[in-house]
Formats: C-alpha cells, structure tokens, sequence
C-alpha cells in the first residue's frame, strides 16, 4: 500500500446535541483494499459513514481525498470526488423505475443531452446480471422487496465506477446466494484498484472479505489492524470492550402461565402461519434477517396492522384485530423498532411523551391533573435511572439510550402483563444496553411475559430463554436456550436448515 | 430560545402596541363604539379559527370553512324563504355544517387522503351547492329580532352577543387543547401521529371527530354572518378561509402540527381585526389591508425559522432520520 | 470478474406487477380522454351545437388559459409543493400589463414585462420556500394576499378597457393560424417543451426525484432548492403570459378578475392525475384536467343545466378524481404484497 490512502479521515469529532457520536476517529482507506468497519449498535459507524459521504460535516478534524483535506458539502460532492454509498436503509424514489434510480443525475446521454432510455435499461440489465439477479428496470421501485431494494442500492453503488465503495449493512436483507454474488463482484472492483469500506454485523463476513479492520467503541477509535492475525473473540472484545457475561445479566426464572398465545397468524404477503407462546417470566427472542417478517408479526399483534387470518389470545382473551388501544387494554406493550418515528415524539417533553399511554388514567374530572402526570413521569425516570435535567425538557435533548429508557418508561407505566420490545438496544451506548438487559431480566423476573426482536446475535443467545427464528415470512426454528447458537441460528435465519 | 421569546408572547406584545398606537394616533379607535365594531366585524374568523387551530395543531387543515358558512346562509335564506321558523332553521343548518365536516373528515381518514387535496375539492362543492340552494339571489327578510341578536351588545357592556359567544367557545377549546387528555392526543398527532398511534391514541376517531367540529362551527357561524348582515346570499365569506389560516398562523401555531397556543390565535386574531380596524380609520385603503395581511403572514412564519436557521449550533437539522 | 452470462429475460412475476402499476399510472390519461369523449359525445348527441365551430373554439380558447396555469402548477405539484398564487399573479399582469399597453408600450414589450413580473413574483415565491424552508402553502397564501393587494392598489378601482388596447394584442386574443386560434396554439407548444423537457432531460427527472422522496434526492446529489426555485419561476413566468393572454382574450379587465382561479387551476392539475403529494403525473395529464373541467362547463350551459351547479360538480369531481386514485393505489400496493412472496 503505497501513496496516500485514498480517503481518509483524521481526528474527526461529530456531536449531535448531547450526543458525541464520533471523538476523534482517525480512517485510512486505502485504494485496492477492503476494510471492515466494526463497532456494536451504537458505536458511530452511520455517523462514521454519513461524514464521509458528506452528510456530515465533522465539528472538528479532516476529510482527506488523495492526502489532501477536502470539505464535502453536501452529498453531491462526495459523489463528484469518487464516493458511493450503500446506505444501512434503502433511499430510492418510490414512484421511478429501477432504472431511473440508479441513474438519477447522471443519465447516459443521447443527441441534444436528452437521456437515453434504452442505454440505461440495457446498463441497468447489465449491473443485474453482474450483480447474478433478475430485477426489471422498468419497474416502479414502489413494491419492491427489502431484497431487492438493496440490490438496486447495490447496483446504484456499483454503477459509479466510485474509487472509494461505502457499504453499509449491505448483506443485511440478503439471502446467502446473493452475498456471495455481491462479494464476488467487490473483489472484481478492488482489484480494479477501488477503495472498498465494508459494515457488517456478521463477523464471519469480515473475515471473508477483508484485508483490515477498523474498530469503533462508543464514538472512539480502538484500533485499525490486519484481519489476519484476528480471532473473532479478538475483534468482539475491541467492539465490546468488556467481558460478555457483563452485558448479558440473564435471571434464571421460572416459566408460568401463557400470557400471550398467538395462532396461525398471517398477513399475505408478509408473514404466513405464524403460531407460538410467551408464558409469564419468559423472554422468547425473536431473531431472523431484516426483511423476515419479524417486526412485522409484532405489528400486527399489537394491532398497528391488519392480519388477514389467525388469532392473538392474549390472557388467554383473544385479541381484536388492528386495534392498538385494545391490545394496550389488554396489557400489551410495544416497545417499537424505530424510536424517533414511533416510539417518541420527539417535540414533546419527557413527561408528556410519558403520560401518552395514560392519557385516561391521569384524567381528574375532565382535564389532566399536571401533578400527576409529572409524578408518574418522575416515578418511572428514577426507577429506570434516566438522566435528565428537567422532566419538561424535550426528549430530542437526551441520548440514544435515555430516549430508549423514556420508551421503556411509557409503557412500563401501563403496567403491561406482555412486554413487546423491537431492537430494544439498537443505536444506544454500551452501558446503557447493559442497563436495558438488566432491567428485561427484572422484568420477567416479576411475572411479565417479554417478546424480543433483535438482530444482535450476541443479545439474542444472551438473554432469550427460547429462540424463535423467522426466514421469508415463516417460523422455521424453535431453539431452546441451551441449544441456541450462531450457527444454529444463523442457519435457521438464512433458511439452510429445516 | 428564552420562554419570554415565545411567538406567542411576542403576538401578544404587538398588539397591545397596535392598540395603545391606535388609541395614541386616533381618537376614535380606543371608544366603545368603535371596539364593539370591530370585535363583531370580526365574529366569525375568529370562531371558525378557533376550529381551525385545533385542526391545525394535528397537522390537518381544513379549507372548506368558508365555503361551508356559504352554504349554511344560503340555506338559512332558502329555508327562511320557504316559510320555515328560525329556530327549525338553526339546528338543522348546524347539522348541515356537522355532515360537511363529517365527509371531509371521512375522507381524510378512510382512505388517507391529505386533508388540503380533500378540503379543496369540497370548498368548490360546498361552494357550489350554496349557489344550486339560492343561485345568485339574496334573502333578507329576517325579523329585527333576529338579526338584532346578531348585532346587538350583551346589556351593560361593549361585548356584541357573537363576541360574547366567542368567548365561551374559546375558554372552552382552551381547556380542551391545553388541560385534557384529547388536547395531549392532538399534540402528539401533529407532531408525529406515527408515534402517538403506537401509543394508543385513538388517531383516526380524533381528526374525524376535528373535521366534524370544524363544519359545525363554520356552519354556526354562516347563520351568525347572515343575521349580522341581515342577508343571505351563496358568496357569503368568500374567501374567509384565508384570513382564518393566517390569524391561526400568525398566533404561532406551526402549519406542520404539533406546536401552538390558543392564546397565541386568540391574539393573531386581534391583531389582524385590529390592525384592519385602525387603517380602515386611518382611511387606508382595502388593498393595503389584504398587502399587510398577506406579509403578516409570511413574517409570521419565516421569523422563527430564519432565527433557527441562524442560530450557531446546527442540532439534528440534518433529515436523515438514522441515529447518530 | 465471474459469471458475466446475461438473463434477458425477466421473471415473470416482475413483468406483471409491472404491467399492473403501468395500468394504474397510464390509466389516469386514458380514463381522462375517455370521459372527454363520452362528455362531448353525450353533450353533442343532446345538442349538436355543442360541436359547432364556434362551440367547439370557445371550449378551446376558454381551455388555453387554464390549462397553461395547469401546466405551470402542475411542476410545482410534482416537487411536492404547491402555488396558491397564480390567480393573484394572473389579475396583478393582466392589469400592469393592460395600462402599459393602453399607455402605448408595443406587444412585445407588453408581453416581456407580463413575464417578467410573473417572474418576480415567482422568484419571491420559490425563494422563501426553497431557501427559506417556510411551507409552500404558507408562502403562497401570503403572496396570494400580497399580490392581490398590489393589484388593487394599481388598479385604484379602475378598469382597464378593449378600447385602449392595441389591436395588436386583441387580434393574439381572438385571432387565428390556418384555422387554430393563437391561444390553445401557445399552450399546447409550451405544454410540449416542458412534457418532453421534464420526460427527456436527467435535470427534468430531477423534478420527479424531488416530489417522490426529496430525502432520496438530497442523497442522490439532486440540487434540491435549485429545482424548486425553478419550478416556481416557470409556474410565476407561466402565470404572467397567461395574464397577457387573460388581457388579450378579455379586453376588459378589472383588478380581482382571476381571483379563487388558483383553487381552478389545483383542481385541474389533480383531476389531471398530477398526486398532490408530488413525484407522480404529468403536464399532459394537468392540461387535460383542464380541459375536462371546462368542457363541463360548456356542456352544462348547452344542456341548459343550472349554470350554478357547475362549482359544485368541479368540486365532486376533484373529490372523485383523488378517491379513485388513492382507491387504485391501495389495491395495486395489495396485490404487490401479496405477490412478493407467492409469486
């Protein structure tokens, strides 16, 4: 590797309110290699990405192109200066053709600068079959699977002849088949001398496909090092920084009655047949691939959307469908994937947002008694150990993890007898994740039936007393706690066992 | 930004300035007559924006007001025509003005259309169903003691009877919006309904039940106009829509949802009443007028967003909605 | 680099949910033309003077204006914003426009200056809402007041007359090429260079890109607030020739003559197929929306149908136009569900 590293960040920090997402993080990408990026949830990798990409600007510290310091404005820049990005989340325009989006702004051109249609349906036919799948470029992106919708990311990406590759979580909704694909064709770009960043959740993907690994732990550098002389024990132990027993408190508890049965459960198209039971003190986590279907079986229990067939009991009470305030009546509580969206509003203050799940029972005669709103907002801040300034603040002030514990609050004070909680640490620090296990763990201590979907394998086998594992839609594993493991779950997950 | 630089506050600070400016430079301004003038010239804005406001905090809005006052005095005057008694007239009209508000609100949130897509299409019919109920003729038969009620001051005071109204309507929605449970649901929704949906709140029931009030209303105050002039006629209020969203605007309600104050309308609606009041006696033009309703509105909004854009610390403007 | 071997064929799942979606979408164009051609058939088979050659150019030279603010609005629809001051723009041109023609300015000046204050005033417009970040909605409302105030107060209660106006400028209102009146002649020419323009040109997409996900667009290095801005600058500049041709066609202008015509042109647009929520339509579809909605009024006054209901079956038929829409759009996000897996 010689000559400057052809994209590089040096001592860059990025605050975001409160929040010190990035502390002095130093990058060298270098042109021909391709280097992993690890770190947990959490760690700084999107902002990471974000900067180089140019939707960041970083507070302090360098963006350096070729040795030289370079400012990217805004995204338009860092695509001029070579660099594509394959976002965690697919940013496509729903009303265009596959084709349109991956050429949007830079068109083959015909006579009189007009594009040209048939070139970029035959470029885009092109990517595909590169890429090994069939996805039609004249179709709308509108109704396109996670999969492909990745797929035309990738292709997007690919189709910049880009001297520097940012991939984030490419392979996350992606079926083993196509990874393979996709890596064959990374290798085929570094070897054309392009400069390749990989983010992967899965270790053994790291090892496969990379020659260098930077690692992230809360917002800081750790290391940049060669992944040959690495074990995947090395590289946990620099994302986590600690033992794991630490993070995953998990009590022994005994399993009592079933507080929530749910029975051949389906919504066409999304999820099919899907049966199993939480029993109080229990924590059955719900793994699989984003894409599976497993946020959206939450969902539909909790009565966000409709199921077309099946039922939810719930108490042994069966559970109308597509009605949110019912399901909380009956002692449901979803703890949702995406916090700003749908767990919090992110205008209002702490008390507010906790006083929404209780709207009716913080009623004296007709209005709200403030006192009591505030009491119970206090009451649970302190329980859960939420580090606040004032309980009138806004929750868009506080950080990941105390947003997430503000969450937690509001539906813990409904009292729920079935807790649902989405990717219930994802973006929030270390400590605070330590926290949210801890406090998962007491909760099915006291009798409360908890349902956890999470992507994080290591949380999954480390706190689930049962495993269940969704693929394309389906239950395909049930494993107990004893037998849970990667491999175990991944194969499941991936649908290469039965 | 300090508490004391609320938009609001700021609202109310000008026009206690207006006033004590009107009062200074015009004699006839700060005098009984003159008030009581100008507060029942401007009745039926101001309860049709107390409607709106509530709308508006959920990040819904409603066009159609007008149109549906339009179509409440040309009933009156048909109805009135046709040998019906007042108080028949009345309540039926209001139930008209409910049933208007109820398919607004119906295809709002049935089949999840944007509710400025929705309340154009019906400001045009509701509008259009007015000139099909009296065509281009006006009614203005109506007994004196009908239309006095219209007009006439709460006795011993300046307070016209549909100020007096206001009044009552406006403590009321004040309750509603900042002290009950509903009001709470109303915030939520207009700041993120996807949230206050996964909280439970009953979304759809809450912006059906918004959209109903608001025809009620606007119908109600269609039979306070008619009387006031003492004339119905289908172009009643024509364009009032727009004075109404600019009095809830300029109160610092948020257009997006989610922020406001119904003290901050009640003042913006003053302000406007006030200001229209003091250059009408100033012998300023009309034209005038509606330049300085217009650029009210538009620095009404633009001052708080150019001071947060200007602000040093840039925090979470990004779009990008991933975390940090 | 492996297996580079090419599967031109694709599967077949793909190729009917996409004839579906191109159904839905072409759908709105051909469902306009047929209503047209039941409306004017039916019209016609009651009252044959429906398609005399008097009728028929009326419908048309009534259409042009409509339809060249239809078209102008309609790329500020698809950004996802919106211009409620078009109307007011229209009244404020045709009244400058109008004392300056009367006060012996030539056609072509008159013509420049119309769209040149239509231009200003959509620069205004574009500028507070690109750069500015203040709602669309809230803008125009604003400038709405604003330009209509202006308006009044150049007009000062007057009345600009056919008399005082060049002959010129009369002949462009009523006069004709081989048969096809002046008017409806600019429209369709305008509305082609900006149908193909925003169809052929990647800077065109761009509009599309904006409206169908403008966080996207932002990634996808789009120039955001510059195409907007530009959208408003040609929905102000449309807006000020159509207040020449305004003039032009009318002879007699008076100072709120194209009030409430916003909320017209919007209804043309959206029954036109253009989604409010942007991203989705096209200028042809808008002008055919504007087409359709003064073809109804033509055909309720021969049919002697109460001219009053007109507005109101404006407003039904708005209403009906998104119903249907949003009704089609949630069938075919159904079924492409449920073939996601089964298919």
């Amino acid at each position: 590797m010689s000559g400057p590293p052809a994209l590089a960040l040096a001592n860059v920090s990025k605050s975001f309110g409160a929040v010190r997402a990035l502390r002095e993080v130093s990058l060298e990408l270098f042109a021909g290699e391709a280097h992993a990026l690890a770190g947990e949830n959490g760690a700084g990798k999107s902002t990471l990405v974000k900067t180089l990409a140019g939707v960041h600007r970083p507070d302090s510290g360098q963006v350096l192109l070729n040795g030289e310091p370079v400012v990217f404005h805004n995204p338009a820049d860092a695509q001029r200066a070579g660099v594509a990005v394959i976002y965690q989340e697919p940013t496509l325009f729903p009303d265009l053709s596959v084709a349109e989006n991956i050429f949007m702004g830079r068109q083959p051109r015909t006579s009189l600068r007009r594009i040209d249609r048939r070139a970029m349906r035959a470029r885009s036919a092109e990517l595909f079959a590169r890429l090994g799948v069939t996805v039609d470029p004249e179709q709308p992106a509108r109704g396109l699977s996670i999969a492909d919708q990745q797929l035309v990311e990738i292709a997007k990406a690919i189709s910049r002849d880009a001297r520097v590759l940012i991939m984030d979580e490419p392979t996350a909704a992606l079926s083993g088949n196509e990874v393979a694909r996709l890596f064959s064709v990374v290798e085929a770009l570094r070897g054309q001398g392009c400069a390749v960043l990989f983010i992967s959740h899965r270790l053994d993907e790291i090892f496969s496909l990379c020659q260098r690994v930077t690692t992230l732990r809360d917002g800081a550098w750790i290391a940049s090092e060669p992944v040959g002389g690495l074990t995947h024990d090395d590289l946990i132990r620099r994302m986590v920084g600690r033992e794991l027993g630490a993070l995953y408190p998990k009590q022994d508890t005994e399993a009592g009655e079933v507080a929530l049965r749910v029975e051949r459960l389906t919504r066409e198209g999304v999820f099919t047949d899907v049966s199993f039971e939480v029993r109080r003190g229990e924590i059955v986590a719900l793994a699989g691939l984003v894409g599976a279907g497993r946020s959206e079986v939450a969902r539909a229990v909790f009565g966000i959307d409709r199921w077309d067939a099946g039922a939810v009991h719930v108490d042994g009470r069966p559970l109308p469908a597509a009605s949110p305030t019912a399901a909380m009546a009956a002692g449901l509580a979803l703890v949702p994937e995406d916090r700003r969206q749908q767990g919090l509003v992110m205008e209002l203050s702490i008390e507010r947002n906790i006083g929404l799940t209780g709207l009716r029972s913080l009623r004296r005669g007709l209005t709200i008694s403030r006192a009591a709103e505030r009491d119970r907002a206090r009451d649970w801040a302190v329980r859960l150990r939420l580090k606040f300034a004032g309980l009138g603040d806004g929750v868009g002030v506080l950080s990941g993890g105390n947003q997430q514990k503000v969450v937690l609050a509001k539906w813990l004070a409904t009292g729920p007898s079935v807790l649902i909680v989405d990717e219930p640490t994802r973006g929030i620090d270390v400590g605070t994740k330590a926290e949210v296990h801890r406090l998962l763990s007491e909760l099915a201590g006291q009798g409360i039936a908890v349902l956890m979907i999470s992507s994080d394998l290591p949380e999954v086998l480390g706190m689930a007393d049962r495993v269940l594992v969704m693929h394309e839609g389906r239950i395909t594993a049930e494993i107990p706690r004893a037998e849970a493991t990667e491999e175990s779950v991944m194969s499941a997950a991936t649908g290469r066992a039965a | 930004m300090a508490r004391v630089l609320r938009w609001d506050v700021i609202i109310g600070l000008l026009l206690v300035a207006v006033f004590a400016g009107g009062a200074l430079g015009s004699p006839s301004f700060a005098t009984a007559g003159n008030l009581s003038f100008a507060l029942g010239d401007l009745g039926e804005i101001a309860l049709i924006a107390l409607a709106m406001t509530m709308l508006v905090v959920a990040a819904e809005v409603d066009l159609s007001v007008a149109s549906v006052l339009g179509l409440s005095s040309a009933l009156v005057g048909a109805l009135w025509d046709g040998g019906m008694a007042i108080e028949t007239i009345i309540p039926l009209v209001v139930l008209t003005g409910a049933l208007c508000g109820l398919v607004n609100g119906l295809l709002v949130t049935r089949l999840g259309l944007p509710s400025l897509a929705v309340t154009i299409g019906t400001l045009a019919l509701y509008r259009g169903l007015a000139y099909v109920v009296l065509g281009d003729k006006a009614v203005a038969r109506f007994p004196p003691q009908y239309t006095a009620l219209a007009v006439d001051d709460v006795p011993g005071t300046f307070v016209p009877y549909p100020v007096a109204l206001f009044v009552l309507l406006a403590v009321v929605v004040a309750v509603v919006l900042h002290a009950t449970g509903f009001g709470r649901a109303l915030f939520a929704i207009g700041a993120q309904e996807q949230a206050a949906f996964f909280s439970g709140i009953r979304v759809k029931r809450i912006k059906l039940l918004l959209f109903v009030f608001s025809g009620t209303v606007a119908a109600f105050a269609g039979v306070v106009f008619t009387l006031r002039y003492g004339s119905a006629r289908a172009d009643n209020g024509l364009g009032i829509e727009l004075a109404v969203i600019a009095a809830v605007l300029l109160g610092g309600v948020d257009f997006d949802g989610g922020k406001g104050t119904l003290g901050g309308v009640i003042a913006g609606v003053l302000l406007i009443g006030l200001l229209r009041n003091l250059l009408m006696l100033n012998d300023v033009s009309t034209e005038i007028q509606s330049i300085v309703t217009g650029l009210l509105l538009i620095v009404s909004v633009l001052t708080p967003r150019l001071i947060s854009l200007l602000r040093p610390v840039r925090t979470g403007t990004s779009a990008l909605k991933g975390t940090p | 680099m492996t297996a580079t071997t090419t599967r031109p064929e694709p599967a077949a799942r793909d190729r009917s949910a996409r004839s579906l979606v191109d159904l839905v979408f072409r759908a709105r164009e051909l469902s306009l033309v047929l209503a047209l051609a039941a409306l004017v058939g039916g019209t016609a088979a009651v009252n044959p003077n429906f398609l005399s050659g008097q009728g028929v150019e009326d419908i048309l030279l009534n259409t042009a204006i409509l339809a060249l603010l239809a078209v102008g609005q309609s790329m500020v629809v698809i950004t996802r914003n919106l211009d409620l001051s078009v109307g007011s723009v229209v009244g404020l041109v045709a009244f400058v426009v109008g004392d300056a023609l009367a006060s012996g300015w030539g056609l072509v000046p008159g013509v420049v200056l119309g769209i040149a204050i239509g231009a200003a005033c959509g620069l205004l417009n574009g500028l507070l809402v690109s750069f500015c970040r203040v709602p669309a909605l809230v803008v125009t409302l604003g400038t709405l007041y604003v330009f209509q105030g202006v308006c009044h107060y150049v007009a000062a209660g007057r009345q600009i007359n056919a008399v005082n106006l060049p002959p010129a400028l009369l002949s462009l209102g009523n006069g004709a090429v081989l048969g096809v009146p002046y008017l409806p002649l600019i429209t369709v020419v305008i509305m082609f260079a900006i149908g193909y323009y925003l169809r052929a040109y990647p800077s065109g997409r761009e509009f599309y890109a904006i409206g169908s996900s403008p966080e996207a667009a932002r990634l996808a290095g789009v120039p955001v607030r510059r195409r907007v801005l530009a959208a408003y600058l040609v929905s102000g500049c449309l807006a000020g020739l159509a207040g020449v041709l305004w003039l032009a066609r009318f002879g007699t202008v008076v100072a709120d003559s194209a009030n409430g015509w916003e909320l017209l042109v919007i209804s043309a647009v959206v029954v036109g197929g253009v989604a409010i929520t942007g991203g989705v339509g096209s200028v042809y579809g808008a002008a055919l929306g504007a087409l359709l909605l003064t073809v109804i009024g033509g055909a309720l006054v021969v049919l002697r149908v109460n001219p009053f209901w007109q507005q109101a079956i404006t407003g039904a038929l708005l209403l009906i136009a998104i119903s249907v829409d949003r009704v089609l759009a949630l069938r075919v996000a159904r079924l492409l569900r449920r073939r996601s897996r089964h298919g």
